[in-house]
């Protein structure tokens, strides 16, 4: 049955083994009282080609971005996926592993941990990145609570211009901890240093900004940091869901930055409907103590050849050790995808990097100066701007994503859900999977709604 | 034995694997979009590799892994079971592994649905009234499940609750996750008896702190692989304190259509699909840790959760003015809710309870044989639910091999190594999980390798203190790793030690 291999009679041949008449002789141990005397009520079971149609029809009335032009962006990021990732990514010694506690048997994820950690570390500028975390917005949370320490109090300044989903996650862990968050206002589409100025005090654990931020707006982030390092003690972190980005965008490091968190999910895995998703979390080494999650570090054998290897390390931080004093409670994290992007930042290439956010932006360039031309759009804001930028429209977005969806079209993100003074705008996001055909396509269908 | 180097150590300068297509729109100058002072001033060095050396790396790491294709993996309290391949087939299907979070609800409709659907089977399963499948692992479940407690008990007033009661069997991420919640953790004793809850200490604690304790979280069978058969009175004395009952469902193999947490009292629990449903753990992840609830805590619950309306149609339904927010981005781990659901379809009500009932019984038979050779913790009990402890005592005492050593020396014979030194409460642990989807015959094996390296501890101990033998490295210098932090490749560092390939 299913995938259980040994046969009734083969089990009643063990139960008898052991003693036992029968399977019901075996769940003596669970008291009557909490029994259940009935079945489950689930459905029946499948055989395989059941289910696999059953699925198939499933799938099938969702439109996947295959059928679709997607100008979506807002957090979630569609990159195109070298075939040689998934390929490699699901090889089956890597895909049915645990996290890697013989680290004699388990070298190949442990050293492709290592290699994602040096890739974030690329990225960032930072000197140190763990294994992966839930998301980009528990990520936010780490940073914070890195930033907080032991205690978890005090106060955080956060941008509005980040995430909306991250600041309700983030708003979320602060009720429950106990630390307060503040909410900073933009203006024009990036934080506001006046706003800035006036929320930070000595008393400020930590200010987190997002660039680029979730209106796709660059952040004067060098004017920001000697603000934020006016407290010496002010841990500024940065937030990063679209990692293309970084090849052209300043790195964290080079803009101060103490700690760089963010999504990188978009980087060799599929969107899968927002999860599993691929939190990172860089630093300076002096939080290395403070680091939550999995931390691979390179070592070399005890004794004989001392060959180089690969282990879990820095134990004593974490939950099966430090217990309610780890540094954080993950255990399983996100590690399949880190080696899904791992793989993809190799195919990508130092090269390959800076080409794609070249092509991101050039493309959302030419895509926001031709929407810009049509009667009753507009742009929201003048901000530098990366692959994502933010328009006024004449209609609702609403109507207009029921309009585009008749050209198989799907639209950008409706603001007005997030933030009330944007209402009747939306966040279009163009990525290098994006054609001028498809943008020239996009913009012949807005005409219709201008007309 | 051979290394592999880093994929830092390979390549050449110019060398690429990916294209990407030449740009198709006209393009402003660099400086006219983005201010200089903002643009990156070093390039991220990445590798430059060739794709054919980046599909030798990574096959070639892919060998120098273990996984449950590989062999049997009985590691304790991690329910590593088989795969199936279907079920990854099914979460590549374009229709969901190609769908954006915030698509138009109408472009969704079988995404939503699926989880709409997978909802209500998890709350059957765990006798629940409702399930949130926004956790993305076990911690986080716990994490989530907490919260509701806390804005439960501020919503009655009682928000000065602040102890949760967990048992020194625990999983670490219990405690860790209680600090998160702005909770202290207290621990209770293991009755030495029944391996249970020490009841006469629940008793005392409830009577001299009842009025602060908001939980108490409970793995059950817990982590010795044993029923607490006072599950029910526990639950009676703490809610007659005032306090709420979290399951720690990472145990949840042993129980489907057996029992439900739901009626043995609990209020909330979350499930590790990773463990339970089979979808695989990916190295170290993803999993998936959705949390049922009973009904007076589904006012807290996070958002959105899934709806269908009067029409038949699917949409996000917003949880309401007392929820406690969201814990992450987005509603969940999709893809891992999707390998679930095609789990339990697959198996259907009889289905699952011959997974726990397999389970158990692999368990309780390697638990007979393995007696004669190994200390049993709590051997008085007579049966164990689906996994259990052995020791490595008798060995510890008689030629110093260790648990450890043990567990290296299994790797030997093509087999995972137990989760060893875990729980905490039981010296020189061997926590072993064989699941359902294991023969017989590798059950047997498994047990004829552990008698002989009993007999090699007796007879040969530095084979077994030296194991493993067989593998790509030996063993590795952990206080080094610890001393020396080296957690990332730099340019000009020492190159990889040993025999390697380019
Ligand atoms: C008993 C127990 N509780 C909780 C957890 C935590 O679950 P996860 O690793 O999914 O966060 C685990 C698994 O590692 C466990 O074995």
């Amino acid at each position: 049955m299913g995938y259980i291999p040994n046969t009734p009679q083969e089990q009643q041949a063990m139960l008898e083994h052991l003693g036992l008449r029968s399977m019901e002789d075996l769940l003596e141990p669970v008291p009557e009282e909490v029994r259940l005397r009935r079945p489950l009520n689930l459905p029946p079971a499948l055989a395989e080609p059941e289910l696999k149609r059953l699925m198939m029809s499933m799938a099938a009335k969702n439109r996947s971005l295959d059928q679709v032009i997607s100008f979506l962006g807002a957090g979630t990021y569609e990159h195109a996926i070298p075939s040689v990732v998934p390929h490699l990514q699901r090889r089956s010694e890597f895909v049915t592993s645990y996290t890697p506690y013989q680290p004699e048997v388990s070298q190949g994820m442990l050293q492709a941990i290592y290699e994602f950690q040096t890739m974030v570390c690329q990225l960032t500028g930072l000197d140190i990145a763990n294994a992966s975390l839930y998301d980009g917005a528990t990520a936010l949370v780490e940073a914070v609570f890195m930033a907080l320490g032991p205690g978890g109090q005090g106060e955080v300044v956060v941008s509005t211009g980040i995430d909306p989903q991250y600041r309700r996650v983030l708003g979320t862990y602060a009720h429950a901890r106990g630390f307060r968050v503040r909410e900073i206002a933009t203006e024009n589409g990036v934080t506001s240093l006046a706003a800035l100025e006036a929320a930070i005090g000595p008393e400020t654990v930590a200010v987190a900004i997002q660039q680029p931020n979730f209106f796709g707006c660059i952040e004067d982030v060098k004017a920001i940091e000697p603000v934020v390092h006016r407290h010496s003690r002010t841990v500024f972190i940065s937030v990063t869901s679209e990692p293309a980005s970084f090849g052209l965008l300043a790195s964290p490091a080079e803009y101060n930055a103490d700690i760089a968190v963010g999504e990188l999910m978009s980087f060799g895995n599929p969107m899968s409907f927002g999860g599993p998703a691929l939190g990172f979390l860089a630093a300076r080494e002096r939080f290395l103590r403070l680091m939550p999650g999995r931390l691979v570090g390179q070592t070399v054998e005890e004794g004989g050849a001392k060959q180089t290897g690969y282990v879990l390390t820095l134990q004593a931080r974490e939950q099966h050790i430090r217990r309610e004093r780890a540094t954080s409670n993950i255990c399983t994290n996100q590690s399949l995808l880190a080696v899904g992007a791992t793989i993809y930042m190799a195919a990508l290439g130092k090269e390959g990097l800076r080409e794609l956010a070249t092509l991101c932006l050039h493309k959302a360039h030419y895509a926001q100066r031709q929407i810009s031309n049509l009667p009753g759009f507009a742009p929201a804001f003048s901000s530098p701007f990366f692959d994502e930028f933010v328009i006024r429209l004449p209609v609702s977005p609403s109507r207009l994503q029921e309009h585009l969806l008749q050209y198989d079209i799907i639209g950008g993100y409706d603001l007005g859900r997030d933030y009330p003074e944007l209402a009747n705008h939306m966040l279009f996001c163009v990525t290098e999977t994006r054609t001028r055909a498809d943008i020239d396509r996009l913009v012949a269908a807005l005409k219709e709604v201008a007309a | 034995m051979s290394v592999e180097p880093l994929i830092f150590e390979k390549g050449a300068p110019g060398r690429r694997a990916a294209t990407l297509p030449a740009l198709d729109v006209p393009a402003e100058p660099l400086e006219n979009l983005v201010p200089p002072h903002l643009l990156r001033q070093e390039p991220a060095p990445l590798p430059e590799v060739s794709e054919i050396e980046i599909v030798r790396h990574y096959t070639h790491l892919s060998q120098r892994n273990f996984g449950v294709d590989t062999g049997f993996y009985p590691l304790g309290s991690c329910t590593m079971k088989y795969n199936p391949k279907l079920n990854e087939d099914m979460a590549a299907l374009p229709g969901f592994a190609a769908l954006h979070p915030l698509q138009p609800e109408s472009t969704v409709q079988g995404a939503i649905q699926l989880q709409y659907e997978l909802e209500q089977y998890l709350a059957e399963i765990a006798g629940m009234a409702r399930v949130t499948l926004q956790p993305s692992a076990g911690a986080h479940g716990e994490l989530t499940g907490l919260m509701l407690i806390k804005a439960y008990h501020e919503h009655r007033g009682e928000g000065h609750r602040n102890l949760v009661l967990i048992p020194d069997n625990a999983h670490g991420t219990n405690p860790a996750s209680a600090t998160l919640a702005g909770y202290r953790a207290v621990e209770i004793k293991t009755d030495p008896a029944t391996g249970g809850l020490d009841m006469d200490r629940l008793r005392s604690l409830l009577e001299s702190q009842g009025k602060q304790v908001a939980a108490i979280m409970l793995t059950n069978p817990n982590t010795l692989g044993i029923f607490d058969r006072n599950a029910v009175e526990i639950a009676r004395l703490v809610h007659e304190a005032g306090g709420q009952l979290y399951y720690d469902g990472a145990n949840a193999n042993a129980v489907l259509g057996i029992t439900r947490p739901g009626d043995m009292g609990f209020d909330v629990v979350h499930f590790n699909l990773h463990k339970t449903c089979s979808t695989p753990h990916g190295g170290g992840g993803p999993g998936a840790g959705p949390i049922g609830v009973k009904e007076h805590l589904v006012p807290f619950l996070p958002g959105p959760l899934p709806a269908k309306d009067e029409q038949g149609n699917y949409y996000w339904a917003d949880p309401g003015p007392l929820s406690i927010g969201k814990v992450r981005a987005n509603t969940g781990n999709f893809g891992v809710l999707v390998r679930a659901y095609a789990y339990i379809r697959t198996y259907g009500p009889d289905g699952l309870l011959r997974v726990a009932q397999s389970a158990i019984l692999n368990a309780n038979y390697l638990r007979h044989e393995l007696a004669s050779d190994y200390e049993i913790a709590f051997p008085q009990v007579r049966l164990c639910q689906h996994e259990f402890v052995a020791t490595a005592q008798r060995q510890k005492q008689e030629s110093g091999v260790t648990a450890n050593d043990i567990a290296k020396r299994l790797l030997d014979f093509g087999m995972y190594a137990p989760t060893i030194y875990f729980p905490l409460i039981v010296h020189e642990a061997l926590m072993i999980e064989p699941t359902e989807t294991e023969t017989r015959e590798t059950l047997d094996y498994f047990v004829k390798v552990m008698r002989q390296i009993a007999h090699e501890a007796r007879t040969n101990p530095e084979i077994v203190k030296t194991a493993p033998h067989t593998t790509p490295v030996g063993r590795l210098d952990q206080a080094l790793a610890a001393r020396r932090p080296n957690l990332r490749w730099r340019p000009g560092q020492e190159r990889t030690h040993g025999l390697g390939q380019p």
